[in-house]
Order: C-alpha cells, then structure tokens, then sequence
C-alpha cells in the first residue's frame, strides 16, 4: 500500500441539490479535525462517503481522493488494505461470536492472517478496558455486551487491529465511555483523525472543524488562538462536570467542595 | 441475451439490488426483461413493470420447490424474454429449499445475503452460496465496520472462489461493480444446464437430468403459462 499523505473531499450537493458550498478539503496526515453541525445536517452521511471512497455514487455526489488520486480498487476488496477505520455509532453487534472469537478473526483479516494477530486481541481488550468502566470479558457473545462496552471494543479495535493511517469516529461522547482517556490513547497515534462531535473539548482539541448544514459542508474554522487560550478552562469544567456525575453514578452527594476545581 | 439468476433467504434485499441494476442498465438504453419466481406470493413483476415499463413475469411454485420450478421454466421463460426483445433477462427466485440452487451454466449467480443475518448463515444456505458467482451483502448500513468484515471473511471461508460485494441497497451503494460484471456476461446459448447436483429425490430433475426446461423431464412438470401437471415415462 502507498504510503498515505491526505485524502481529499470534492465537494457535491446538499439535501436541496445545490451545489455543496466548500468544494474541496484536503485532510494532511497528522490532522485532528472536527466535524460539526445539527442534527441531521449530514455528518455521519460526510464519515459514510469517506469510508467508502465515494465517487459521485452516494446521495451527497461527493468524490474521495487519495494522495489526489482516485483509490485504489483493492481497498475496498480486501480490508487488509483498507487504509480507514470507520467507528459507527452503533452500540450493538448483532454477532453471537465470542468477543475473543470475534477479534481473532478481525486481526486476521486486517493482517493479512499474519501469526502475531493473536497479541493484537491482547492488546485490543486492554485497550477497550482502559476505556469502559465494565470491564470485557472475552468469552461474552459480542451481542451481549452494553454500549459503552461496545463502543469500547470498536474504538479499540480501530486503533489497534485496524491501526489504520486514517481514523474516523461518530460521536463518541455519546458512548458511555471515559472519553478524555480515549483521546489521550488516541493521540499516541499518527493518523488522520475525524471526530464527528458536539464536545467543545474534542472540538478545542482539533486543528480545523468541518461545519455542516442540510446535508453541505458550509465553512471550515479554523480553531483559533483565542479558542485555544479557552481549551484549559473548558477542560477544567469538563473535569468537574465528569466528576460530578461519577459521584452521582455512585450514589454519593454532591457538595460545595465539588466545584473547586474552577477557582 | 444474458441471463442473471438472483436467489437468496427472504427480505435480503434480491429486489433492492435488482432494482438498482436494471436502473442502471436502462439509463444506458438497455432492455430487460425479468421473472420472479417466488412460493404463494409475489408483487415485483407489477411493480418493475410499472417502475420501467419492461416486460415482467411471475410463477407461483407451490408445492414445487422453487430451485426446481426454476428449472422447469426457465427453457420457456428466455424464449419470452427473447421474443420481448430483452438483452437482460433478470430472475428472481426466493430460494427457500436450502438443499438446491437456481443457478445454470453460462449465467451470472447472485447469491443475495444481509449483512444483518447473523455471522453462521453463510454456513447454512449451503449451494445457493457456494455455486454462486457473487455473494452480494445488503444492509451494511446497519453493523459496524468491524462486523461487516467478519461477515465478509465468514463467506470467504465457506466459499473461497465466490466474489463477495457489500452494497448498500436502499441507496445503491456498490452496484457499479455488479453493473459492469453484468454487461461484460456472454450471451446465453441453447444448452444450458444446472450447476449443482440436485439432491437425491424422485422426479427427473432430482435423479439428475439437468436439461432446462419441462419437455425434458417427467414426473410432475410446470411450464411458464400453465398449472403444474403429471406426465409418466
Ligand atoms: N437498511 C437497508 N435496508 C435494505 C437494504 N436492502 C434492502 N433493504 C430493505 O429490506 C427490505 C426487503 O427488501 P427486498 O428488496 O424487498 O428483499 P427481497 O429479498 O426481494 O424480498 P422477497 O423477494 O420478499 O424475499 C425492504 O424493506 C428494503 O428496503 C440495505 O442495503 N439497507
Ligand atoms: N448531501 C446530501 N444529499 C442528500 N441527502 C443527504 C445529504 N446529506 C445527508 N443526507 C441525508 O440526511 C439524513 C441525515 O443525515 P446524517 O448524516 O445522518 O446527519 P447527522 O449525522 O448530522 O445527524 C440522512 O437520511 C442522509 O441520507
Ligand atoms: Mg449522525
Ligand atoms: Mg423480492
Ligand atoms: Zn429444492
């Protein structure tokens, strides 16, 4: 597989068949980069159109380049080539595999069955726990597991099976999961990452934020000084509001002392 | 005229992915034709015709399986399709016997399968996979990357030299490819056979006679325009 440098998006149309207002975005790797807007404005259509190398074939008309190139057949006909990790938001799996049965084969197929998959499973629940407040147990069906568990496991498996040069998460927020040490784990990572988000802390964090209206992207921003000179501050609340609800989760009281965290 | 057999378990998607190719194919002014063959009941041929005024059929099998009714239709069936003037001629078959498959020499298989169905049915439809030429995963909007790729390679490991394609059949993701694998078919000649070994049974088709089309076998026979009827040796 050549080497990934950046993808780009060319432009469609919106729901309304108007010309998408942004024509062209090109992701470098290494780039963090947000993807906001309503709902149903058409975010998780703009991470389905990349994962699927879309080329004026979906709804939306867009076209995916890689390396300013059309993509290579292969990458779609053989996932050991597949070059992107896509976290859905689905939170089931409708497989009755054993987790452990489940990952062995996905560390196969992403590895070209390569014998070391077997320390990717390892380290794919390792990673998961990390993530989840129930730990996995690896002989669960995969449908049996909640969805924080499940979003565990997919981020996971993305960043350490799939290990991928381009990493494209919708809403993890929403996951039930320890999202901070998500991010944390992440970025250890080189990649092209995409976070679909309403978080301002994921948001403050990217270098660029994709914004999308009725189906178009409408306006890349660029995060700006000012707004990193808040990410500190949004930080610390995020902190404080994570540890509040902790507490609540675990049936304690809140107090005035909660708060100090911001003073 | 080519010829593509479509089978696959009920509600997979068989008419979704039709739907999309034979779109495909008229926008480029190609003519199709297409049969469904389905137990006791079947609406696709109304429908297509009225979506694309192209000229449809349908069978009811009844108590045929729907594999052999196939088998005895389909000799009539592509000299109607022809005589329509039909450079496609689809069939849809609902495949509900697990032991046989519709497909015949010298036409494309499409083996119809969710990607929702549960990781073990590649391992249960047996023939109607295995002697296909595409197995076509539908509804991969539904499941995560990661099990769409389990899915995948379950297939692959039940039948190694069938082409697997994912498509997203509501909105016609991943028909492209299958459009053109299509196109690219021979035309049908006059000696078409089944693929598979029918399994052990009474009638002619079940002892093996693999001929296409009732005139050549006996027992219980059903052409395209009549009811099923009997003719001994
Ligand atoms: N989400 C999703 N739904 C799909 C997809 N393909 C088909 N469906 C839905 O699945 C249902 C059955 O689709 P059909 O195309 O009628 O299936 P079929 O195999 O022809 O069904 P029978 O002929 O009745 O056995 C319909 O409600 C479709 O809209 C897909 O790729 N994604
Ligand atoms: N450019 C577009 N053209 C046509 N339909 C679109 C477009 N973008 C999104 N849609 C449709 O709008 C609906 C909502 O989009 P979705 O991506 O799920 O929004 P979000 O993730 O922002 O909530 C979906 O049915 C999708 O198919
Ligand atoms: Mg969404
Ligand atoms: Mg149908
Ligand atoms: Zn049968």
């Amino acid at each position: 597989m050549d080497i990934i440098q950046n993808i780009s998006i060319l432009g469609g149309q919106d729901k309304n068949r108007r010309l998408e207002l942004v024509d062209r975005i090109d992701l470098k790797m290494g780039d963090m980069v947000s993807v906001v807007g309503p709902t149903g404005s058409g975010k998780t259509t703009l991470i389905n159109d990349i994962e699927l190398f879309a080329d004026r074939n979906t709804p939306s008309g867009r076209r995916i380049l890689i390396n300013g190139e059309v993509p290579s057949p292969d990458y779609t006909e053989n996932p050991a080539s597949n070059p992107i990790a896509l976290i859905t938001q689905h939170t089931t799996f409708l497989s009755d595999l054993p987790v452990i049965e489940f990952l062995t084969i996905h560390a196969r197929v992403r590895n070209n069955f390569r014998p070391e998959a077997g320390d990717l499973v390892r380290q794919t629940l390792d990673f998961a726990n990390q993530l989840t407040g129930e730990p996995i147990n690896e002989t669960s069906r995969m449908m049996e597991l909640s969805g924080g568990q499940t979003r565990a496991l997919l981020i996971a498996d993305a960043a350490v099976i799939c290990n991928t040069p381009i990493i494209l998460l919708d809403e993890v927020e929403n996951a039930g999961i320890y999202r901070v040490r998500t991010l944390e784990l992440l970025r250890e990572y080189r990649k092209i990452f995409l976070f679909v988000t309403h978080d301002p802390r994921i948001t403050l964090l990217s270098d660029y934020r994709i914004v999308m209206q009725n189906g178009s992207i409408v306006k890349v921003i660029h995060t700006t000084e000012e707004e990193r000179s808040l990410a500190l501050k949004v930080s610390q609340i995020d902190d404080v509001l994570t540890a509040m609800r902790e507490k609540i989760r675990l049936g304690e009281v809140l107090v005035d002392a909660d708060l100090e965290g911001l003073l | 005229m080519k010829l593509i057999i479509c089978a696959g378990p009920a509600t997979t998607g068989k008419t979704s992915v039709l739907r999309h190719i034979i779109r495909k194919l008229i926008e480029k002014d190609h003519r199709a034709a297409y049969l469904k063959i389905d137990v006791q009941f079947a609406e696709e041929d109304i429908k297509f015709q009225e979506e694309f005024r192209i000229p449809t059929r349908k069978v009811y099998s009844g108590e045929l399986c729907p594999d052999h009714c196939s088998v005895m239709v389909l000799g009539d069936t592509i000299k109607w399709a022809q005589k329509e003037g039909a450079e496609y001629l689809f069939v849809e078959t609902a495949g509900l016997c697990l032991r046989c498959s519709p497909y015949v020499t010298e036409s494309l298989g499409l083996a119809v399968l969710e990607a929702t169905s549960g990781i073990n049915l590649p391992l249960k439809v047996g023939p109607m996979l295995s002697l296909a030429d595409i197995a076509v995963i539908t509804k991969i909007d539904r499941i995560s990357q990661a099990e769409r790729e389990v899915f995948r390679a379950r297939i692959q490991e039940v039948a190694p030299d069938v082409r697997v394609r994912e498509v997203n059949a509501l909105y016609g993701i991943g028909i492209d490819p299958l459009v053109r694998q299509i196109e690219a078919l021979p035309d049908v000649g006059d000696s078409l056979k089944l693929r598979g070994n029918p399994p052990v049974g009474t009638c002619s088709i079940c002892v093996g006679k693999k001929e296409i089309g009732w005139e050549a076998h006996f027992g219980v026979l059903r052409p395209l325009d009549n009811q099923t009827f009997y003719r001994g040796q």
